[in-house]
């Protein structure tokens, strides 16, 4: 009846414990705050059976942000156990804990933290930016967010009963085969980044429509904002990469479920071809998550220069050849495989070209601020650290382009200094400007400017202090995933400067939080009632901050790119009244949470070997999807004279 | 009501370019198990090879009747292009009866296999070789349940024009999955069995 499971698998150690035991108490926590206030009906209706991107844009940016806690605690165990476990010390974490731990890591940082923060901005401003309504497929939007949300479950679950992959962040076999791996944490691993990625694949599908079909009229492609070509760009990898992940974490789960041997070490299997297929998926993967901050950066560029984007075309071309090249570049991540000279320099030269588009954008941003009118305000602070930090993360990796310096580097710290100057230098500082300069659009308020500036401050110095010794580390031959040391290496006073960065990056993050506190204690002294608080270039700060439910009551007309821009220059008297008209709405439905509920059901059954909950949780979904795909009743009307009365209830935008 | 009627026409217009992407995610879905197929199809670790294990005679009768089956499937659509709701229902019964027969001689393929010690788990070929054709026969059946829900939606609802959206939906998606079905008759069995 439960399979494996039994009650030895909720036994863990003091670390473990106290993990499970905050959740629990932030769990009750929020169980007793909704009851007192009464909000449960205010929570399922309004939040949880919502279709509007709006509302689950910040759904996702919930769970990014407590995802990003999660991930910032395992990369502290990590760093604080690598500072003291030398020699006789070994540290406070087992080597199985410690293994968990990193694994835990990447996944959480790159599937639930980068990706749900991509997917939260998106959804927030992408329709907004190009006029419309809402997106392609609402009711799709929504069953992305809870599939994301399952897989969340399912990786923090892994907390609480059983365990989580010790087999790194891609569970690379044949060390992620069943003969290496008995436990469950790799089946948590493969079901959770299944789910979410199914998520993500729909995703992509639906943000590629909504762009193709639903631009403002007027709006041709080349008049879109850049942060829309971005997306489009990212999306279109996103359609051709995760079905390679879809694939790939079939085939292993084949092996580990029903005794293939796709990737086993024996019978003819070959373990080569999952680090082909993963890494076909995994780089086109961090584009998928760098190429919408690129387009955040475009955004707050222009903006906080007061000058339109230099170079729009070549941005655009930039964009798209850096699409293309990302998949032709995927076997630089194991040139150690020994695929041969010719291969090996292959991509080695791919590698580097990609760095060409790459420097283009850079430029452009620069000739953007070039005699601009500059306010330095904390996004585009962040764009300026991401500019340092990321060109010499991108000189690092142009380093290691190299094949035959790559021998040397491969698996070394070297290597994790290098992807996450990458990743925090242009994600996450890309999405971190994201938030502040969109924040009044999504809330209404702006946020506290004085605190975003320390913590911009806080995790640039403290990335710096974390992985510039991670470079020398490297350099020194100290690999990655080490839980222990020898003195003679003379590595400890260098991780003890990683950890002291780790824990200034922890109190950027902590002022961040403060900065979240502190902004809603003063939002009315902060509230936007213009709709347009930065002086904004593009369509999303033509309508109330925060935008109504059908987010423009007259969809704009557009004749030019910084189409608000253009509209701002017109003077009042010659603008032109709009007519309201009909609007469809579509309506909440259940069926999304319902759909993902039966997704983690699966993924629960086949981790724990419990067939029948496979096949009832499979049984559910189909029908549910029957149910719902069969409903022709899915929209209702908002009359033209309700749209009226809506209006005239609200505040106007002052610049129109 | 035109806004809305101008609003369904757009909405059409989106879940086709929806379906196509989600065709083309597919298409990349299968390519990657046809890599994975090739990489591994010469690894019998001592076992037999597809030379010796394919019928072709069994699996050229499975490919005419998909084909056939698709044959039908488009006298569907062209009758629910003159509305005619009784051979649209009847032209879905005959797609749906050749999917299950294709569907059935599958599985005897794959059980016969099983019974001959031949199974998934005998070697890195047999398992890249159920992998892709039972994905394919996963599609299929999906395919299956999708037609007997728009064959009692028509039933009840007539041809609708949501239901014809999800008819013409569906067509892409079977034509789809023939497509599929001959690079697998001609790259596993087909070259499997020179």
């Amino acid at each position: 009846m439960l399979g494996r499971l039994s009650i030895h698998d909720l036994q863990h150690g003091p670390i473990v414990l106290g993990g499970q035991i905050s959740m629990a108490l932030m769990m009750i926590a929020v169980v007793a705050l909704l009851t007192y206030t009464k909000r449960w009906r205010w929570l399922w209706k309004e939040w949880i059976t919502t279709v509007d991107p709006k509302k689950i844009g910040i759904m996702y940016l919930v769970v990014a942000i407590l995802m990003l806690l999660r991930g910032g605690i395992d990369a502290a165990m990590m760093r604080g156990q690598q500072a003291v476990s030398v020699g006789a010390n070994h540290g406070f974490l087992s080597s199985d804990h410690f293994q968990q731990v990193f694994s835990a890591h990447g996944t959480i940082m790159i599937f639930f933290v980068g990706m749900g923060l991509m997917f939260a901005l998106i959804n927030l401003v992408l329709p907004l930016q190009l006029g419309a309504r809402d997106v392609a497929f609402p009711f799709m939007n929504a069953t992305s967010f809870w599939l994301f949300a399952a897989g969340m479950a399912l990786v923090n679950l892994s907390l609480v009963v059983g365990e989580f992959a010790a087999a790194g962040w891609l569970s690379y076999p044949p060390l992620s085969e069943l003969a290496y791996s008995p436990g469950v944490g790799v089946d948590y691993w493969i079901w959770s980044l299944q789910i979410a990625g199914v998520g993500s694949l729909l995703s992509g599908v639906n943000f590629i429509a909504t762009i193709l079909k639903m631009r403002a009229p007027g709006m041709s492609l080349m008049k879109m904002p850049v942060f829309a070509w971005s997306v489009l760009s990212s999306m279109a990898l996103v359609i051709f990469a995760f079905p390679i992940l879809t694939v790939t974490l079939t085939l292993l789960f084949l092996d580990r479920y029903f005794g293939m041997h796709i990737f086993t070490a024996d019978y003819g299997g070959n373990p080569m071809m999952y680090v082909n297929l993963i890494w076909a998926w995994g780089h086109p993967e961090v584009y998928i998550l760098v190429l919408p901050a690129f387009g955040v950066f475009s955004e707050v560029v222009s903006t906080y220069s007061k000058k339109r984007l230099f170079g729009y075309t070549s941005m655009v071309w930039a964009l798209m050849a850096i699409s293309f090249f990302s998949f032709i570049v995927w076997l630089h991540h194991f040139f150690t495989m020994g695929a041969g000279a010719n291969v090996n320099s292959f991509f080695g030269v791919m590698t580097m070209i990609i760095a060409i588009p790459t420097g283009v954008k850079v430029f452009n941003w620069l000739f953007t601020m070039f005699r601009g009118r500059i306010r330095f305000t904390s996004p585009l602070l962040w764009f300026i650290g991401f500019v340092v930090t990321f060109t010499f993360g991108g000189m690092t990796g142009v380093l290691m382009a190299i094949p035959s310096a790559d021998f040397q580097l491969h698996n070394s710290l070297f290597l994790v200094a290098h992807f996450h100057n990458m990743i925090i230098g242009g994600v996450v500082f890309g999405y971190f400007a994201g938030i502040t300069y969109w924040f009044p659009k999504i809330f209404g308020f702006k946020l506290n400017e004085r605190l975003g500036i320390y913590a911009f401050w806080c995790w640039l110095v403290g990335f710096l202090l974390a992985f510039g010794p991670l470079y020398i580390l490297g350099m020194m031959g100290a690999t990655r995933r080490l839980d222990h040391y020898d003195a003679s290496m003379g590595w400890q006073q260098l991780f003890i400067v990683a950890a002291i960065g780790v824990a200034v990056i922890g109190t950027g993050l902590g002022l961040q939080i403060l900065q979240l506190i502190v902004s809603i204690r003063d939002r009315n002294k902060n509230r936007d009632t213009t709709g347009d608080p930065w002086n904004g270039r593009t369509l999303e700060w033509s309508t109330t901050s925060p935008a109504p439910f059908y987010n423009f009551a007259v969809i704009p007309k557009v004749h030019s790119r910084d189409a608000f821009w253009a509209m701002k220059q017109v003077k009042p008297e010659h603008r032109v009244e709009q007519e309201y008209e009909d609007i469809l709405i579509p309506k909440n439905s259940a069926f999304p949470i319902i759909i993902a509920g039966f997704a983690f059901f699966i993924g629960f059954g086949f981790i724990w070997h419990m067939n029948w909950l496979v096949v009832a949780a499979f049984a559910g979904l189909i029908t549910s999807l029957i149910i719902r795909t069969t409903d022709d009743d899915s929209e209702y009307v908002l009359t033209a004279d309700e749209v009226r009365k809506l209006e005239s209830a609200r505040p106007k935008v002052e610049a129109l | 009501m035109s806004e809305v009627l101008a609003h369904q026409e757009a909405g059409n217009d989106k879940t086709m370019l929806g379906f196509w992407i989600y065709l083309m995610t597919d298409c990349v879905l299968f390519a990657s198990l046809f890599a994975t197929f090739a990489v591994l199809r010469n690894n019998t670790f001592g076992g037999p090879s597809g030379h010796e294990l394919f019928s072709l005679s069994f699996v050229l009768t499975e490919t005419m009747i998909l084909l056939t089956s698709s044959f039908v499937c488009g006298l569907a659509i062209l009758a629910s292009r003159s509305g005619n709701k009784k051979a649209v229902m009847v032209c879905l019964a005959i797609t749906f009866l050749l999917g299950a027969a294709f569907v059935g001689m599958e599985l005897r393929e794959f059980s016969h296999l099983a019974a001959e010690g031949n199974s998934w788990k005998r070697s890195g070929f047999l398992s890249a070789f159920f992998t892709l054709v039972g994905t394919h026969g996963l599609h299929i059946t999906s395919g299956l349940i999708w037609m007997s829900v728009l064959i009692s939606q028509i039933s009840r609802k007539g041809l609708t024009m949501p239901i014809q959206r999800r008819l013409a939906l569906f067509s892409l998606f079977w034509h789809f999955l023939d497509i599929i079905w001959i690079f697998i008759f001609t790259i596993v069995y087909l070259m499997g069995a020179i």
